[in-house]
């Protein structure tokens, strides 16, 4: 039984938080989100000369060629300091696409920029307010061309290249296709668009003719998003992980120091029992990501079920922290100065981005009667 | 990060697992079994004979050391044995106050001439022990027992009741905390003693519980005599050894196993019609079950963490404190929806076969969700000695114990 980080990937874990607590405390995160920077720069290329983005890049592609494990150890420290910098989008998603689906040419092309940080990509797949299905896929590409609009997507401003969810003409789930775009042509125009998490700054795309190439075999979109979803999954729910354990440490430090009726509110058991829970949620979710970061690894064959058992936990987590870290801090909770807003915020993006819970339940159940039957 | 076995715990494995098929028998999948089974009115007769025969395989106690019929091996060896016997019909949950709580508590204080008249019965199933904390009032609040010991010579003479004590109406023996100085505040005043419960003036009146069944007691002393010998740590300090005790609880690794889980209540859900289909169709439900599996292998996951941590020589975290927090309310919530899955025959215990187990399940929660710690003083614990939060405000702490209201 050996159910834990190795002491190498524990050291990491620890060099990032250090560079994180140093160099992204909570002012950076409310610069990215009162202005207009599309992510905090700085704290992005310190993260790209430590080699995060090159973590899981095998090093034929100009990566380090190192295991899950390592980007799960970092997921959990840029999720503790809500880091506004194209993480989520960009070293998990865009990259673990490529990786997924990518031909030989494509990661020849790509891999080695998003290894240097010259380079940062981004996945497109929601067309508005509607759960995305491949029948409500209306962006549709053909004969080398991408047309149809993307909203929201995250870091779309500043990404290099958007794998997108397009239609390609088959029937039920073979409607669609992945396809890969480069975003710096003249058929794609981007705006921002308003979230209720200014601090990671999303996008609407629209494609006119766009020149894009087929990742992965036409067809086969709807599938490989599953499996790059359920990847996504285990990493997010390691950055969610990190930020529940934030925002719990943040209300109890606060119910320490508060008073009321002549005495510490974190005398008061309403605000223990709340903050107890806070840390039963985390480990619970900490206990079913450690799984996921396993299946990750080997042939991960449990994959399916670990990965969605991690989302459903970490996104509880994160959701049930970061609201009654407000709830704790009482009014000054919820002002624009107070750090408490960060983590709420996060928490919804985080939470919805790969499909919200409710969507989830019903996958894992799913995956439990198919794994029952087998 | 892996599951696997070391070459020595896969030995082990292999030699559990064929010593268990040559020894015992497999579970039937039989679910209409349950009830029969935990109603055998010979079911303690079955776990001595059980225990008697897995103590002189080794397997009882299998971190204890090898002096105490231990085979001195790692927690993970112990956590093997218990995979292996979940899978077979045997009859467990005697013994677990005695060698979980009460030996251990001996092994930190009584003389070596004790321990080895003690501990080789108690690891057999020929005594068994159980543990005399609480009275009616004091359960959570421990510290402010009543039941008094005073010296008279070299004895010490108890008078008092202590309630709730599992298992007293079969057990040999039992831990007592007794008040020796009640002019002291309240944790200060404390002693630790063990007993026979054949002690002249020990009587024991069996309480009906709520399941029906009367497994917990009243135990009432009455000039009980017994000699300083039997004392456990010094006078004065039986908070210190009832912590000793409590720790030991806490150390359990174990859930409560064998009970019925996700995958029979996903079984039960394929097999039962709701007005739109079954039951494994709707969202709800799905939802529901989702949660719960969640939680399962959260709990799981959790221990695997505890496991990794001892098995590498260091202290585990704190995170084991979680386990009964979210055990005790998933199996209640389990066990209502269950019988919901029935309609209003679910709160039948005839006809629905199915549901009979989930039934009873979500009886023994009620008790499970009190026992061996609160929800409330669960969550105080965590607050406090994991999130560093204050302690309630405890208005008797400093006040001598004769003087409070
Ligand atoms: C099935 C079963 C088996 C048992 N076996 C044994 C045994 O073998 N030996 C033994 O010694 N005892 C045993 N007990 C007793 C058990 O330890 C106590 O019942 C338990 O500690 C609660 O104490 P109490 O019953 O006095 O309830 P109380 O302490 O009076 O609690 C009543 C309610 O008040 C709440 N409460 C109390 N204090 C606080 C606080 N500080 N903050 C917030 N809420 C609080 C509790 O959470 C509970 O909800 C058993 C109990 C059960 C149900």
């Amino acid at each position: 039984m050996n159910f834990d980080f190795s002491d190498d990937q524990k050291l990491l874990k620890e060099q990032v938080r250090k560079f994180l607590a140093d160099k992204c405390p909570t002012k950076v995160v409310r610069r990215v989100l009162d202005g207009n920077e599309t992510h905090a720069d700085e704290v992005w290329k310190g993260l790209v000369e430590l080699g995060v983005p090159a973590t899981t890049i095998p090093e034929a592609y100009g990566g380090l060629g190192l295991s899950p494990l390592e980007l799960c150890v970092i997921a959990e420290e840029v999720g503790r300091a809500a880091a506004p910098v194209p993480f989520d989008s960009s070293v998990v998603l865009a990259t673990e696409a490529l990786k997924l689906a990518g031909t030989e040419a494509q990661k020849v092309k790509w891999l080695p920029l998003l290894a240097s940080g010259e380079a940062t990509g981004t996945v497109a797949v929601a067309e508005g307010p509607e759960p995305p299905r491949p029948r409500n896929t209306r962006t549709t590409f053909g004969g080398g061309r991408l047309n149809g609009k993307k909203v929201p997507v995250i870091d779309g401003e500043a990404a290099s290249f958007a794998i997108v969810l397009a239609n390609t003409g088959g029937q039920g789930e073979r409607a669609v296709s992945l396809v890969l775009v480069d975003l710096e042509q003249a058929g794609v125009s981007r705006r921002r668009v308003e979230t209720v998490d200014p601090a990671r700054k999303h996008a609407e795309l629209v494609f006119n003719d766009a020149a894009a190439e087929l990742l992965g075999a036409e067809g086969e979109g709807w599938r490989t998003l599953e499996r790059l979803y359920d990847t996504a999954a285990v990493y997010l729910a390691f950055a969610q992980v990190g930020g529940a354990e934030a925002a719990m440490w943040m209300a109890r430090d606060y119910a320490l120091q508060r008073q009321a009726f002549g005495r510490q509110i974190g005398s008061y058991q309403a605000i223990k029992h709340k903050l107890a829970d806070c840390y039963v949620k985390l480990e619970l979710a900490r206990s079913n990501a450690y799984y996921g970061a396993m299946m990750l690894t080997d042939d991960g064959a449990d994959l399916p079920l670990a990965a969605a058992a991690a989302r459903i936990a970490a996104t509880d987590a994160y959701d049930f922290a970061a609201k009654e870290n407000i709830q704790t801090h009482g009014g000054i909770g919820f002002t624009w100065e107070a750090d408490t807003q960060f983590h709420y915020r996060r928490s919804r993006v985080l939470a919805l981005g790969l499909g919200g819970p409710m969507a989830w339940k019903d996958k894992l159940v799913t995956r439990l009667e198919q794994k029952n039957v087998t | 990060m892996d599951f696997n076995d070391t070459p020595e715990e896969a030995a082990f494995r292999k030699e559990v697992r064929a010593w268990l098929e040559a020894n015992a028998t497999r579970k039937s999948d039989d679910k209409q079994s349950f009830r029969a089974r935990n109603d055998d009115p010979n079911l303690l007769e079955k776990a001595k004979a059980w225990q008697a025969k897995k103590a002189a395989a080794g397997y009882a106690r299998i971190t204890w050391p090898k002096e105490y019929g231990g085979r001195g091996g790692t927690p993970i060896l112990q956590v093997i044995y218990q995979q292996e016997e979940s899978s077979y019909l045997v009859p467990l949950g005697f013994f677990d106050i005695g060698l979980g709580m009460c030996i251990p508590t001996m092994m930190a204080y009584a003389t070596p001439e004790q321990l080895t008249r003690y501990v080789k019965p108690a690891l057999y199933g020929e005594e068994v022990w159980c543990q005399l904390f609480s009275e009616p009032a004091a359960g959570s609040d421990v510290a402010g027992i009543r039941t008094r010991a005073e010296r008279d010579g070299n004895d010490w003479v108890i008078n008092g009741q202590k309630v709730w004590t599992s298992g007293a109406h079969y057990s040999d023996y039992g831990i007592i905390i007794t008040r020796t100085d009640p002019s002291v505040p309240k944790h200060q005043g404390l002693t630790m003693f063990f007993l026979s419960m054949k002690t002249p003036g020990v009587e024991v009146r069996p309480i009906k519980q709520m399941s029906g069944g009367a497994n917990f007691n009243e135990v009432f002393f009455t000039n009980v005599r017994i000699p300083d010998s039997q004392r456990l740590g010094k006078v004065g300090e039986g908070w210190k050894a009832a912590l000793t005790t409590l720790m030991n609880e806490r150390l359990a690794v174990g859930l409560p196993s064998g009970g019925l889980d996700v995958d029979e209540l996903m079984e039960l859900a394929r097999d039962t019609e709701l007005e739109d289909g079954p039951a494994i169709r709707n969202q709800q439900v799905r939802g529901k079950l989702a949660e719960w599996y969640v939680q399962q292998q959260g709990l799981r996951f959790t221990r695997y963490r505890t496991l990794t941590a001892l098995s590498k020589g260091q202290t585990p975290g704190p995170e084991s404190s979680i386990i009964k927090i979210v055990a005790a309310s998933k199996m209640q919530d389990m066990g209502a929806l269950a019988m919901e899955l029935m309609g209003p025959a679910g709160i039948m215990k005839e006809e629905v076969p199915n549901a009979a187990g989930f039934q009873a399940q979500w009886i023994a929660a009620a008790g499970f969700r009190i026992a061996g710690g609160t929800d409330e003083i669960l969550r105080n614990i965590v607050a406090e000695r994991v999130l560093g939060l204050p302690q309630d405000v405890r208005v008797d702490k400093d006040v001598p114990f004769n003087k409070l209201k």
